[in-house]
C-alpha cells in the first residue's frame, strides 16, 4: 500500500551516501485532504520511533501565534498582556517567518536538543510549504528544505504543499527536491470547478471526504515507482483503501441510446486476435501480389481456397482475418507515416 | 419555509453553531463570499443581530471594522430588524471601528503599523472582555475585505497576515471571525487568488450566487453553505454541503429549499 511505502521509507532514513528522504504532501481545495494525510504520516512515524527506540519526544517551532512578531511588538509596549505569546516547554516560538535562515537554526537547535540522549537522527515536518511561501520566495523555501535534507543529522523529513495556492514553477521546484510526492486528488470530477450547482454538490461534498492518493517514489537509479490507492477520512483520522475503477460513473458517461455503443468482452477479444494487413508487421506467411492476368484455372484454385479459407474461418469463428494482397512490386509497403506529409499546400 | 426572525432558520443549521442564545462557533472563521448580482450583506446584518440578542450574555461583544458603510447604514438597518446598535455601542457590546476615514500612509510599512495598531485594540478588547465572568463567545466582524486590500495599496499579503492574527486570536479566546468578500473582483486575477488562501483558512464558507435561471422576483438568489467540521478530541465531524435559496425582505430573509414555497 502506498501510505504504508511511504512511512517505510520515512522509517528507514537516508541511505548511504544520499541525502534524507524527502515527502511533499500535496493537495488542493477541490480535494483539501492533505492535512489529514499529513497527521497521519506524523503519527505512523512517531509510532515507528517509539516501537523502535525510546519515547519519541516532539518539539514544535511555533510559527503559527507570531509570525510577524506583531504580538510581541504590542506586549512590549503595553498594549495587550503577555500571556498571548506564552507557549508550551515543548515550543519555541518563532517572531519572524521571513527569517529562513533563522528558522532553519531554530530547527537544527532543536533537534539536537532532541537526539543530544540518544545520539541518533531526528525527523523534520513542517505545516505547511504554502504559509512559508507567504513570507519568503521559492528559492529561499527550496533553499530551506534542501539544507535540511543534506543535513547529517536529519532522517528524513515531510511537507505539506497547496499546489492551487502557487504557480506551477514553485509545485515543480518542491516536486524536483522530493524523492516521493504524495498527491490528493478529487476522487470525482464535477461538471464545473467553480459553480455550485445542484448536479456538482453531492460530488463535491464526496470529494470533502474521500479521494485519491497518487504516491511518485523517486528511486536512487532514476527509475520512478508509481503506486495509487484511496484514502476515506473517518472520524478518528483517515483510512486507505485499494483504489479501484469506478464502474457506475464510467457507465453513465455512456448516452443512452437504442442502439449499443460499446464493445462486448467477446467482441473486444475478437478485435484484440485480428492481425492488422500492414506488410511490414507481417503474419508469417508469403505476401501475394495481384498482377491481374491470372489464369481461370488459377483463380478457380484461388477460389476454392478462399472458400476453404473461408470454411475455415467460419469453423473458427474466434480469429478475425483481414486478407490484403498487393497491387503490384511498385506498390511500397504500408508504413506508419502519412502518405500526405510531404504535402505543401 | 424559515424567516430569519425564528429561533432556528437553515442558515443558523446549517452553520451548526449549537448555542441556543445566538452564540457558539468559537475558534472559528466564518467567510462570505458575494457577487455583484447576489449581495450578502444581509447575512452579515443577521449575524450581527444574533450575536448580540442574547441577554444572558451580557460580556460577549461584537468588534466591527467597516471598510464599506458608515456607523448609521448598520443603525438604520439593524432597527428595522428589531436591534437597537446605538445602545449595542453605548454598553460596549458593539464596538465599531471606522476604517473608512482613517489616515493611511504611504507604502508598504506604515500600512503594516497602521494594521498592528488596530490588531492591538481588537486583541485588547477581546482580553478585556474575556477576563469578565461569564463570557462565553466575542465576534469579530470585516465589512468587506477587498475594500480592506484597497485601503492597504492592494496589498492582499497584509490582508492575509491580518486574518491570521485575527484567526490566532479566535482560536485563543474562543471568538468568531467573520469576512466578507466579494468572488467577482477575483475572477479576472491570473495568479493564485488571495481568495483561495481565504477558502482554505475558513472553517465555514458561505456563497451568496443568483440563480442559474437569472433573475426572479420571488427567489433572490442561492446559498451554499459549506462547513467543514470542526476537529476536536474525541475526533472530526464531516464536511457538509447545504444549498438553498432566499428571499430578501424589509425587515428579514426567507430561507427555503427549491420548490418548497407555496
Amino acid at each position: 500500500m502506498a501510505a504504508e511505502a511511504i512511512s517505510r521509507a520515512l522509517r528507514d532514513g537516508a541511505l548511504e551516501g544520499e541525502h534524507a528522504p524527502a515527502l511533499t504532501i500535496k493537495d488542493s481545495i477541490h480535494a483539501p485532504l492533505g492535512a489529514f494525510v499529513f497527521d497521519h504520516i506524523l503519527a505512523q512515524l512517531s509510532s515507528n520511533i517509539s516501537s523502535s527506540k525510546s519515547q519519541a519526544q516532539l518539539r514544535i517551532v511555533d510559527c503559527y501565534t507570531d509570525p510577524l512578531g506583531w504580538k510581541s511588538q504590542l506586549a512590549e509596549s503595553g498594549i495587550v498582556s503577555n500571556r498571548s505569546t506564552q507557549n508550551a516547554t515543548t515550543a519555541s516560538l518563532c517572531k519572524n517567518a521571513r527569517d529562513l535562515d533563522m528558522l532553519f537554526s531554530s530547527i537544527v537547535e532543536l533537534g539536537k536538543e532532541v537526539i543530544r540522549e540518544t545520539k541518533g537522527r531526528f525527523a523534520v515536518a513542517i505545516d505547511s510549504v504554502s504559509e512559508i511561501l507567504r513570507h519568503a520566495s521559492i528559492s529561499s523555501a527550496a533553499s530551506l528544505l534542501s539544507n535540511l535534507r543534506s543535513h547529517d543529522q536529519v532522517a528524513c523529513l515531510f511537507w505539506l504543499f497547496h499546489s492551487d495556492l502557487h504557480e506551477m514553477k514553485a509545485s515543480s521546484a518542491l516536486e524536483y527536491i522530493s524523492s516521493m510526492v504524495a498527491c490528493v486528488e478529487p476522487i470525482s470530477n464535477t461538471t464545473n470547478g467553480k459553480g455550485m450547482n445542484s448536479e456538482n454538490l453531492p460530488l463535491i461534498e464526496q470529494n470533502l471526504g474521500r479521494g485519491k492518493f497518487s504516491v511518485r517514489f523517486k528511486r536512487r537509479n532514476g527509475r520512478i515507482r508509481l503506486m495509487s490507492e484511496e484514502l476515506h477520512t473517518e472520524q478518528m483520522g483517515i483510512n486507505f483503501v485499494p483504489a479501484f475503477e469506478d464502474y457506475v460513473t464510467s457507465q453513465s458517461l455512456v448516452p443512452k441510446v437504442q442502439f449499443s455503443l460499446q464493445l462486448s468482452e467477446k467482441e473486444r477479444n475478437d478485435r484484440a486476435k485480428v492481425v492488422l494487413p500492414f506488410e511490414h508487421q507481417g503474419d508469417g506467411k508469403p505476401i501475394q501480389i495481384y498482377d491481374g492476368r491470372r489464369s481461370v484455372s488459377e483463380s478457380k484454385t484461388e477460389n476454392k481456397e478462399t472458400n476453404a479459407e473461408k470454411m475455415h474461418v467460419n469453423e473458427d469463428s474466434g480469429r478475425g482475418e483481414i486478407i490484403y494482397i498487393r497491387d503490384s512490386d511498385d506498390e511500397m509497403p504500408d508504413s506508419d507515416e502519412d502518405p500526405d506529409d510531404d504535402l505543401d499546400i | 419555509m424559515m424567516s430569519s426572525n425564528s429561533a432556528n432558520n437553515l442558515l443558523d443549521e446549517a452553520l451548526g453553531f449549537n448555542d441556543e442564545c445566538g452564540g457558539g462557533g468559537g475558534g472559528l472563521l466564518l467567510l462570505i463570499e458575494d457577487r455583484v448580482e447576489t449581495s450578502g450583506a444581509f447575512i452579515l446584518h443577521h449575524l450581527i443581530k444574533r450575536r448580540l440578542s442574547s441577554p444572558n450574555r451580557p460580556n460577549d461583544v461584537v468588534v466591527f471594522l467597516s471598510f464599506a458603510h458608515p456607523f448609521s447604514h448598520y443603525d438604520r438597518i439593524l432597527r428595522k430588524m428589531g436591534c437597537n446598535l446605538g445602545v449595542q455601542k453605548e454598553n460596549k457590546r458593539f464596538v465599531y471601528y471606522d476604517m473608512l476615514n482613517l489616515n493611511y500612509p504611504d507604502g508598504e510599512k506604515g500600512a503594516e503599523d497602521l494594521l498592528l495598531s488596530v490588531y492591538g485594540k481588537i486583541q485588547k478588547t477581546v482580553e478585556l472582555c474575556s477576563s469578565r465572568e461569564g463570557y462565553k463567545n466575542s465576534t469579530i466582524m470585516i465589512d468587506d475585505i477587498s475594500l480592506m486590500e484597497v485601503a492597504l495599496c492592494g496589498s492582499s499579503n497584509l490582508v492575509l497576515d491580518f486574518l491570521h492574527y485575527c484567526y490566532s486570536l479566535a482560536t485563543q479566546f474562543d471568538c468568531l471571525v467573520i469576512i466578507l468578500n466579494h468572488e467577482d473582483v477575483y475572477s479576472t486575477v491570473d495568479v493564485p487568488s488571495p481568495l483561495l488562501q481565504m477558502e482554505y483558512l475558513a472553517n465555514i464558507v458561505i456563497k451568496a450566487e443568483p440563480l442559474a435561471t437569472g433573475l426572479a422576483t420571488d427567489v433572490h438568489g442561492q446559498l451554499t453553505v459549506l462547513n467543514k467540521g470542526i476537529c476536536q478530541g474525541s475526533g472530526c465531524s464531516k464536511s457538509k454541503i447545504r444549498n438553498f435559496h432566499f428571499r430578501v425582505k424589509e425587515n428579514c430573509v426567507e430561507y427555503f429549499y427549491p420548490g418548497s414555497r407555496t
